[in-house]
């Protein structure tokens, strides 16, 4: 693992006090939006190990996500599993679900665009199959029965859900990491930034991706099941919509592509936006995500490395930090 | 079995001819400047809406508001393409793809705050007449649309192919440094191209409206089939996309009939992942090795 230099350890102590904030602050409303918003940073980390790590642009990371909820809760209400087996199921799910595409979309050598397009279609269909079939419940969705309590895998309130995807978020984090860390996540680097060399210096690029896809559909799936058993509902729209493949993509690219933490801070700067607009307009709906829109552009037209990239330039020395704007203008 | 099946192809190439008008000017903007326009299906839903807004305070009828709907909309789309899509993603494929994406979200959403999510519609007093064609009646407005469509496919064919401007964006589209040096100004050639894309998307809002619905939600649903269209028909290939549009038209109206309304759907997304999977040059191209 890399030493963390001046940037990204502000960037984490920043996040930690964050983190905590919910305890300091107490009040219904900001830990609703605290879970939201760590709920979602799950997913983008999700997202940026085939995204970020891998190069490979996923415009329907839903398709994971929502695997990983109604597999969740199809085997609850319609076997009676375990709420931790069924849970442990809804991560495995996602891992398939997200091997499936990838090895379907990268044997036929889909890239770019074409992978951006393919990942959207396949959420699209799941979300129409979602809504017509009985055994997902069709155009209702699915209810968990209100059973509150450990052992149902339920939270009594709300700060017992925070702790729940704040650890989860960590544990997605820690995973995030160990990739990165490894060779595979080298590996992975190595695909996104030059395929061919990659291969010729002897990597597996097929395989490489497809296991990128399986660990950030685990990811995924996991942030599904963590949303089930919070809201204890699920139906297509909201599993499958293509909200969710927006959401997952625009904390990484806002935070910065690729690096451990920007998923999460993209993320959370995108929902305080969010949420001030709201607050600042009075819950018209539509605005706040006008708003998601704008960030993109700007973060687009001044910070392509995302606010990472901000971070990392406090770091380097001027003349590096120079120089490596031309390798990348290359 | 046959009364049924006829009545549908016929309907679905009605709605097949708008696909491919949507898709055509996709495609043009593919097929030139080798981006995808997440952007397309939210200029289509901004357009129904200036049609419908039109219609409600001057009176104006959809197919007269059509000219000034286009022009319009050309106008926008030429000034997105030189000072947003371009300034912003520092010409970078993977980021005019996301500046794409987020101009979407912003018209979306902006539509949303507009307009609320209700669902509106036109009147028009000729909403209901039917025409008989062989053994199926088909509504008068989709008639209207199957025809300009056609129409405006061969003039789009025209531009192409026998004017200095389709001469400008055929060269550009080949070999980009090679028509700058020949003094072609590609800002402005790339431009022309998002501007007349744009366009078509305006004029198959105003022929959809008379029998058809509008939310801020409607472009969303339209993109994905573009986006089918154009893969399937070639990836920048005008003739392709039309035929492909006219195809998922009668597959869509097909499913439909058979797997019922909901699943319909599901034909186009199926031929959608299978196109790209196995022939993601598209249906006509020919094979390259």
């Amino acid at each position: 693992m890399k030493r963390f230099g001046p940037g990204e350890s502000v960037a984490a102590i920043l996040l930690a006090l964050a983190a905590l904030s919910p305890f300091v602050l107490p009040s219904q409303a900001w830990i609703g939006f605290a879970v939201n918003a760590v709920l979602i940073s799950v997913l983008a980390i999700a997202w940026n190990v085939t995204g970020g790590f891998c190069g490979q642009m996923s415009f329907g990371h839903a398709a994971l996500y929502g695997t990983g909820a109604y597999a969740a809760a199809m085997l609850q209400i319609r076997l009676g599993l375990n709420p931790y087996l069924a849970a442990a199921s809804g991560v495995a799910a996602g891992a398939a679900m997200g091997g499936l595409i990838g090895a379907l979309a990268f044997r036929y050598g889909l890239r770019g665009s074409y992978f951006a397009l393919v990942t959207l279609a396949f959420a699209e269909v799941l979300r129409i199959l979602a809504s017509s079939f009985e055994i997902t419940g069709a155009g209702s969705g699915l209810t968990l029965p209100f059973k509150p309590g450990l052992a149902d895998l339920q939270f009594p309130d709300r700060y017992a859900a925070y702790l729940f995807v704040l650890a989860l978020c960590i544990a997605a984090l820690a995973v995030s990491a160990a990739v990165k860390g490894s060779r595979l996540g080298s590996n992975m680097i190595a695909v996104r930034e030059n395929e061919e060399a990659a291969g010729a210096i002897g990597i597996d690029a097929f395989r490489v991706k497809v296991i990128a896809m399986t660990i950030s559909g685990a990811i995924a799936g996991a942030a599904g099941v963590a949303y089930l058993q919070i809201q204890l509902f699920v139906d297509a729209p909201i599993a499958y919509g293509s909200l969710i493949s927006v959401e997952a993509l625009l904390g990484p690219i806002i935070g910065g592509a690729g690096t451990l933490l920007g998923p999460i801070i993209g993320t959370i700067v995108l929902h305080i936006v969010g949420e001030v607009v709201k607050n600042g307009v009075g819950g018209a709906p539509g605005l706040n995500l006008v708003f998601y829109g704008i960030v993109l552009l700007l973060i687009l037209r001044f910070l392509p490395n995302g606010l990472m990239g901000l971070a990392g330039r406090l770091r380097r020395p001027a003349p590096a930090a120079a120089a490596a704007r031309t390798a990348e203008a290359r | 079995m046959l009364g049924l099946v006829v009545p549908a192809i016929l309907s679905g190439l009605t709605t097949g001819a708008v696909y491919a008008l949507v898709a055509l000017g996709l495609t043009l903007i593919y097929g030139v400047l080798h981006i995808i326009n997440f952007a397309h299906g939210s200029l289509l839903m901004a357009a129904l809406y200036v049609a419908l807004v039109l219609n409600m305070r001057l009176g104006l009828d959809p197919y007269v508001a059509l000219p000034i709907v286009v022009a319009v909309f050309f106008c926008a789309g030429y000034l997105l393409q030189r000072f947003v899509v371009d300034t912003f993603s520092h010409g970078r494929d993977a980021n005019i793809l996301l500046v794409t994406l987020a101009l979407s979200i912003i018209i979306d959403n902006g539509a949303l705050y507009l307009f609320t999510s209700n669902t509106r519609t036109v009147d028009v007093p000729y909403a209901f007449d039917m025409i008989e064609v062989g053994p199926a009646f088909i509504p008068l407005p989709k008639v209207v649309a199957f025809v300009a469509a056609l129409v405006i496919a061969g003039l789009l064919w025209l531009v192409m192919r026998h004017t200095r401007l389709g001469a400008a964006i055929r060269a550009v589209a080949i070999e980009k440094r090679g028509a700058e040096l020949m003094g072609i100004d590609v800002k402005h050639t790339y431009a022309m191209c998002f501007g007349i894309g744009t366009a078509c998307v305006a004029a198959a809002a105003c022929l959809l409206l008379p029998t058809f619905y509008v939310t801020p939600q409607v472009g969303y649903a339209f993109v994905l089939v573009a986006f089918t269209t154009v893969v399937l028909g070639g990836m920048g290939s005008l003739g392709g996309a039309l035929v492909a549009g006219l195809l998922l038209g009668v597959v869509e109206a097909l499913c439909g009939l058979f797997l019922g309304e909901t699943l319909g759907q599901i034909g186009i997304f199926a031929a959608f992942i299978l196109t790209l999977l196995f022939r993601p040059a598209g249906l006509f191209a020919p094979k390259v090795a």
